[in-house]
């Protein structure tokens, strides 16, 4: 076998310059910057700062506010990831069984991932509206009084349901193309060594599938923390009130409507944490049970 | 040949150089739809008013996206000559020393003349520093006033009521008739902000906030206002109040398909309504309390001002004060007035449109300056509060949670008192 060898040692340190200059561009510097300002108060202007050491930090942890819809993005992202992942799983395997109209099935399904987040988030509004909404009108049958925007549950309720939704072609896609890999001569085996279709789709088929299902998973839970901003924001029409937000949202209000650049800084360093561990535990532990072929 | 040439060049130049003396200047706003067009409308007859400026209104998408977009202009030194700044904003602009230069300076500097007196009584300190100085130019303004759905009253049998004790009393009978009594948009603005001002209350310390930004509070947990929102709870339940979200639109719905009696919404959504209103409507002054000594005094302005930012040539301060002063002559005011709804700010295009017999035709549109002109007392000119925004956030967030039963009016003020405090200190420490 011929091996490959750079002929200078600096050439491959040259071949990874470009990819480094952008990661320090827009991921290194801003965050130094997010975590210079986060020890600071400043005047939204930039007249003044002055030094406050971990009081951003502190105060943001402290406030009952803060560990509130701390406790909500928690909820909400188990919530959504576990929902889009296992509808995503379910319809991959029926559409995957599924022998006539097959692309028929495979076009409708993928097409609500040509939706951008925003435009999903307007259908949702639209489709929760506590005037026009046909989806309140249909739960009113059932004595539940929906009011989208006013009653945090049910806002929490429109909130997953269309974060979901907009979510589950993007796994149906990736289960259905994990589930195609899977060599037939496999799946015939299987079939003659054992009847039960349940027993079959726990003991071969998932087991094939955890590279993809591993990889979904640190997807989805990074779609829950950070995309569905859009979903969030045309749900609570930048008036947050009383409705239930995610720690990204308030960054973004603290920090862009709130002009108080010091909270929103501390908030997103402490949100970039949490992502980094997250990431650690996921590779750490999940990762060691998936079966890469 | 190549003189010819050179010679062309320079004709050339010549002519380029004579259609761009014009100073450019821009002008960065928060306003969409309608009244969106009709900026760019006051833009055209300002250029073609005059050949020395040119000005580019630009829109940044809503009040609080202009605001953050203008700060992170200043930031990298790429600001426009103008901003326009929301009432809740005023604070952060008006305390950032440096950041502006006050519309009176830039009037006065640049040969215009300016009389504070010209304008009506409510507009005149919202955007003024606490010795009445002009920081802000008032653009946009309006006031909270209760417009009628004409129908209900008549169906109910009953008037308008001027107090709150009045529409208690009216109201059952216009539940009766099958109406939501009451709805309104915007509880900060019109049953926090503005209740502070027609019922003469302090709202917050250090002269409402215009005195310093230093241990300044706020006085939500004032007995009054308390007992407003107790009402408002009692009606809720009662089903004399409907209360469908913190969004401004949530609620006008309700009182434009016909099915609210009275809707507390602002002076300038007058124009908006004529198109979208389903049924005949007329317009009163926002209620006061019969019940509190020295209520009934006018409510102060809300709306928008435009700043002029620093760190222009003299030459487009210029212009931007050309500006102004265009803005404020009588028959600028007027088509503005005319065409959006917002108040008329200056007395002579009040006097102007009411002489043609404007008002003859539409009543409601004087409703919101009558209501400006009100006899003037200690402690309506407005507040002066840092980091406002996130502290109406919070205000809604606690007005949401006592329609929704989770707290208490008294509670719900407790907690807004003390983050909105530690606000305030945060900004205080901003500022130093």
């Amino acid at each position: 076998m011929k091996r490959v060898q750079f002929n200078s040692r600096y050439l491959p340190y040259l071949f990874l310059l470009p990819q480094f200059v952008i990661i320090s561009i827009f991921f290194y510097w801003p965050s130094a910057q997010a975590i210079t300002s986060s020890f600071y108060i400043e005047d939204p202007f930039g007249f003044g700062s002055s030094f406050v050491g971990f009081a951003n930090y502190t105060d943001a942890l402290a406030s009952p506010e803060y560990r509130k819809i701390a406790g909500f993005t928690i909820a909400y992202s188990l919530i959504v990831t576990t929902l889009a992942l296992s509808l995503g799983l379910l319809l991959a395997l029926k559409a995957d069984a599924v022998i006539r109209g097959k692309s028929a099935y495979k076009t409708l399904l993928i097409v609500v991932y040509a939706i951008a987040p925003p435009v999903a988030g307007l259908i949702g509004m639209m489709f929760f509206d506590q005037h026009i909404g046909p989806f309140v009108k249909f739960a009113a049958l059932f004595g539940w009084d929906m009011k989208v925007g006013l009653n945090y549950f049910d806002t929490a309720f429109a909130m997953v349901a269309v974060a979901v939704w907009n979510q589950i072609p993007y796994n149906f896609i990736f289960f259905l193309s994990g589930l195609q890999g899977i060599p037939a001569s496999i799946r015939e085996a299987a079939a003659i060594d054992c009847k039960s279709g349940t027993r079959r789709f726990w003991t071969v088929i998932l087991p094939l599938l955890t590279p993809t299902a591993f990889f979904l998973l640190v997807i989805n839970m990074t779609y829950s923390l950070f995309d569905t901003f859009a979903v969030i924001d045309v749900i609570v029409k930048d008036k947050p009130a009383n409705n239930p937000i995610t720690l990204v949202y308030k960054v973004y209000l603290d920090g862009f409507r709130g002009n108080d650049l010091g909270s929103s800084s501390a908030q997103s360093v402490i949100l970039m944490l949490v992502v980094l561990v997250l990431t650690m535990i996921q590779f750490r532990f999940i990762e060691r049970r998936v079966h890469y072929g | 040949m190549i003189k010819k040439i050179s010679l062309a060049a320079l004709a050339l130049t010549m002519t380029a150089s004579t259609t761009l003396a014009a100073t450019n200047i821009t002008w960065w706003h928060g306003m969409g739809g309608r009244n969106g067009e009709v900026i760019n409308e006051l833009a055209q007859k300002f250029n073609a008013a005059q050949s020395e400026c040119a000005i580019t209104p630009v829109s940044k998408g809503s009040y609080e996206e202009a605001l953050s977009a203008g700060i992170a202009a200043f930031r990298s030194g790429e600001q426009p000559n103008i901003l326009q700044v929301f009432d809740a904003g005023a604070a952060t602009i008006i305390n950032a020393k440096g950041a502006t230069i006050p519309a009176e300076d830039l009037l006065k500097d640049n040969g215009f003349t300016f009389d504070r007196n010209a304008f009506i009584e409510g507009v005149r300190y919202f955007y003024a520093d606490s010795d009445g100085k002009f920081v802000g130019m008032p653009f946009n303004s309006s006031a909270p006033i209760m417009y009628i759905n004409d129908e209900a009253l008549k169906k109910a049998g009953v008037e308008a009521p001027k107090t709150w004790e009045e529409f208690e009393a009216i109201a059952p009978k216009l539940k009766e008739a099958g109406f939501i009594p009451l709805v309104q948009s915007q509880l900060t603005w019109q049953f926090t902000e503005n209740f502070f001002s027609r019922n003469n209350i302090q709202f917050a310390s250090n002269n409402n906030g215009y005195d310093s930004v230093v241990d300044t509070t706020i006085n939500v947990t004032d007995e009054r206002h308390v007992m407003m929102y107790d009402k408002l709870k009692a009606w809720y339940d009662q089903g004399l109040f409907g209360y469908y979200g913190a969004a401004w639109n949530d609620n006008q719905k309700i009182f434009e398909e016909g099915k609210a009696a009275l809707w507390i919404g602002s002076s300038g959504s007058f124009g908006g309504l004529q198109k979208t209103a389903t049924m005949p409507f007329s317009a009163t002054f926002l209620p006061y309390w019969g019940s509190i000594e020295g209520a009934g005094v006018h409510s102060f302005i809300g709306g928008a001002a435009l700043f002029a930012m620093s760190g222009k040539s003299a030459e487009e301060n210029k212009c931007s004060a050309a500006f102004f002063n265009f803005l404020t002559s009588t028959e600028i005011q007027k088509f503005y007035h005319q065409a959006t709804g917002y108040v008329a700010i200056t007395n002579a295009a009040y006097e102007l449109a009411k002489s043609e017999g404007y008002y003859n035709e539409k009543p409601a549109a004087e409703v919101g300056i009558k209501q400006l002109q009100l006899p003037g007392a200690e402690w309506d000119k407005g507040y002066r509060l840092g980091f406002y925004p996130q502290i109406r956030s919070i205000m809604e967030r606690e007005y949401n949670r006592i329609f929704a039963g989770e707290t208490t009016p008294k509670d719900a003020m407790e907690t807004i008192k003390k983050e909105a405090d530690e606000l305030l200190a945060r900004f205080a420490k901003t500022a130093g």
